[in-house]
């Protein structure tokens, strides 16, 4: 059969029963939308992750997360062989003006932090007013554009690990080196946050939550990691030393659970739009049972007639598919927008797309099959029994 | 003129659920090459089954099936569908056409499986259409056709690659008596003038007057031969 007529009679049949074919298609769209966004979902819970460095080492407290380190421990951590750098970092848990205003904010030693950070870019004047200013900040993009702030804006925020009103003075504002790279945190000088711990009784002055070692080469990470932990062995505060990625993927574990329901229901999604496109296909070639017995009496094989359910199969499947993945894309960006700085990296990703035309054709394909195959029967039976 | 088909102790049976229910059993016949036959006998009497076997679309329990000089019993299913394809026209009661294309393009569909070119294929096409008189109805759907036409179509379909045998399974079935004469006089024609070879089943004593000859089936079995020479229909 010549191509060409092949596929005229395939967006023909399909056009035989065209409310059945749109719902078809429109079902198709829509789960694709929900599989892409799901699996976004999923993608930017490792976001994190996949902004790591091979070349950065995480050291915290070996007890928990919570229990800061000695600032003290920096010095000794520098003289390790196989370090270039080492920086430090505070959580700060601070509330923007409601506590729905979530946003990462970090106090940090800001040159050897930017020094390990390459990737927040910042223009050079505003580095230099944050680097001058010790009651400055600077925030990403993202954060700065959905609450409206401008440099030379103050920045309230009511502490919660820190207690008080903090207010700070945006310096600059940073872009990613790559989309991938977070830009919904706020930085500020750590050595503010401890003159202010100072000045409090409880003694949580001179204490970092975070180094952050920057490698001379990232295949010597397991063994300086053992000799950091070695280090601080036996001491009041040992120490946990892991890759930045395994730092990373020990928060997206936390929540691995939530993470395992959410693949699941985009598997169940998959499963759904092939029950949907099965039904149709099997619908279609039911009522199509003496046309196709008449094509295989005229001389067309079982292979031909296959071509033309799957293909048909395919057509509507791959079509819903890439109306939905188009759609995909402004629906991620109203999810992004509508969810703010939750998710600091909310961007549909070249694999979700793979995949969700991957899955698209699969269930094409398998639709088409399973129509084909449960139609199966012989061409005599077909022409006496056909209605 | 020699044999177009030859059926040898042909046997045919269909199993539902546990029990077998026989069709055909022990059928032997000749057909000539340019004969037009009609297969006759009431329902379940086996006459569509056999025509199905002569045509390829089914598969005999046991015997042998020569048409043409090939015993179509040891070709599989894509010899046999290449063999259909090259050799046999079919027409049917209610004519199968695909709803979706044209008249020209049901006409086209056999010829598609040929190494032809599109304007060779337009060129038969447009042969056939006027033979059954249709030209100016090729761009019309099954839908915009009368049942006469839609046969007259069908039987163009059946035509358009030549084939020295045509099975037409109660082609006057669901047409108005005006029709089923049209229709019948078309077949003559193609019997008369180009020679096919013409294997028609039918209830009705009408249809059946058009062939040379007619054989009666009951209950499986052919029952009797019978010369027909003064009832033909042009």
């Amino acid at each position: 059969m010549s191509g060409l007529f092949f596929f005229g009679l395939v967006a023909r049949n399909l056009l035989r029963h065209r409310l059945r074919s749109a719902l078809t298609l429109a079902g198709i769209m829509i789960a694709i939308v929900a599989f892409g966004l799901l699996r976004t979902v999923v993608d930017a819970w490792y976001a994190g992750a996949e902004a790591t460095s091979a070349k950065r080492l995480i050291t915290r407290n070996a007890i928990s997360l919570i229990f800061p380190l000695p600032i003290s421990y920096l010095q000794r951590i520098r003289q390790i062989a196989g370090v270039a750098t080492v920086s430090y970092a505070n959580w700060f848990a601070g509330v923007y003006i409601d506590e729905k205003n979530f946003f990462p904010q970090f106090a940090i030693e800001p040159k050897s932090y930017l020094a390990l950070y390459p990737e927040f870019v910042l223009p050079p004047d505003a580095l230099s007013a944050f680097l001058k200013d010790q009651g400055g900040a600077i925030a990403g993009r993202r954060v700065a554009e959905q609450y409206g702030w401008k440099v030379g804006d103050v920045v309230p925020l009511r502490g919660t690990i820190y207690p008080g009103e903090w207010r700070f003075v945006l310096r600059g504002i940073y872009t990613g080196a790559e989309p991938k790279i977070d830009e919904t945190n706020l930085f500020f000088h750590w050595n503010y946050l401890n003159e202010e711990q100072k000045k409090q009784p409880g003694g949580r002055q001179d204490h970092v939550g975070i180094y952050i070692i920057g490698l001379q080469r990232a295949v010597e990470a397991a063994r300086v990691s053992r000799d950091i932990d070695a280090l601080f062995k036996n001491s009041m505060a040992e120490t946990l030393t892991e890759t930045e990625k395994a730092f990373q993927l020990g928060f997206v574990a936390m929540t691995e659970a939530i993470l395992v329901v959410v693949q699941i229901v985009s598997l169940f999604v998959i499963a759904i739009i092939l029950a949907v496109a099965a039904n149709t296909m099997t619908m279609a070639v039911r009522e199509r049972r003496r046309e196709y017995a008449t094509l295989q009496a005229l001389g067309f094989g079982s292979r031909h007639v296959l071509g033309l359910i799957v293909g048909e199969s395919l057509f509507l499947s791959v079509s819903g598919g890439l109306l939905g993945i188009g759609l995909t894309f402004p629906v991620a960006k109203a999810f992004a927008a509508r969810v703010g700085t939750l998710f600091p990296i909310f961007t549909v990703s070249t694999t979700t797309v793979a995949l969700a035309f991957g899955a698209a054709g699969l269930v094409g394909l398998a639709a088409g099959l399973f129509a084909a195959i449960g139609a199966k029967e012989s061409i005599a039976s077909a022409l006496r029994d056909a209605p | 003129m020699g044999t177009m088909v030859e059926v040898a102790d042909v046997s045919k049976s269909y199993r539902r659920g546990d029990r077998r229910i026989p069709v055909l059993s022990g059928i032997n016949l000749a057909i000539a090459e340019g004969d037009f036959v009609a297969l006759m006998g009431p329902s379940g009497s086996g006459k569509s089954t056999l025509l199905n076997l002569i045509a390829g679309i089914d598969h005999p329990d046991a015997g042998a099936i020569r048409i043409g000089g090939v015993d179509i019993t040891r070709l599989d299913e894509s010899a046999l569908a290449g063999w259909r394809a090259a050799n046999v026209g079919f027409v049917f009661q209610f004519y199968n056409l695909l709803p979706v294309l044209t008249a020209f393009e049901n006409v086209e569909l056999p010829l598609l499986l040929t190494r032809l070119t599109k304007r060779e294929r337009r060129e038969h096409i447009e042969l056939v259409l006027r033979l059954v008189d249709l030209e100016e109805r090729k761009d019309h759907y099954p839908g915009q056709l009368s049942g006469g036409e839609q046969q007259r179509v069908a039987i163009a379909r059946a035509v358009v690659t030549d084939p020295a045998l045509i099975v037409a399974d109660e082609p006057t079935g669901d047409l108005d008596r005006n029709s089923a004469r049209g229709v019948l006089a078309l077949l003559g024609r193609l019997n008369r003038d180009l020679g096919k070879t013409i294997i028609l089943v039918t209830h009705d004593h009408l249809a059946a007057a058009s062939a040379h000859a007619i054989m009666q089936l009951d209950k499986g079995e052919l029952i009797n031969e019978a010369s027909n020479l003064s009832g033909r229909i042009d």
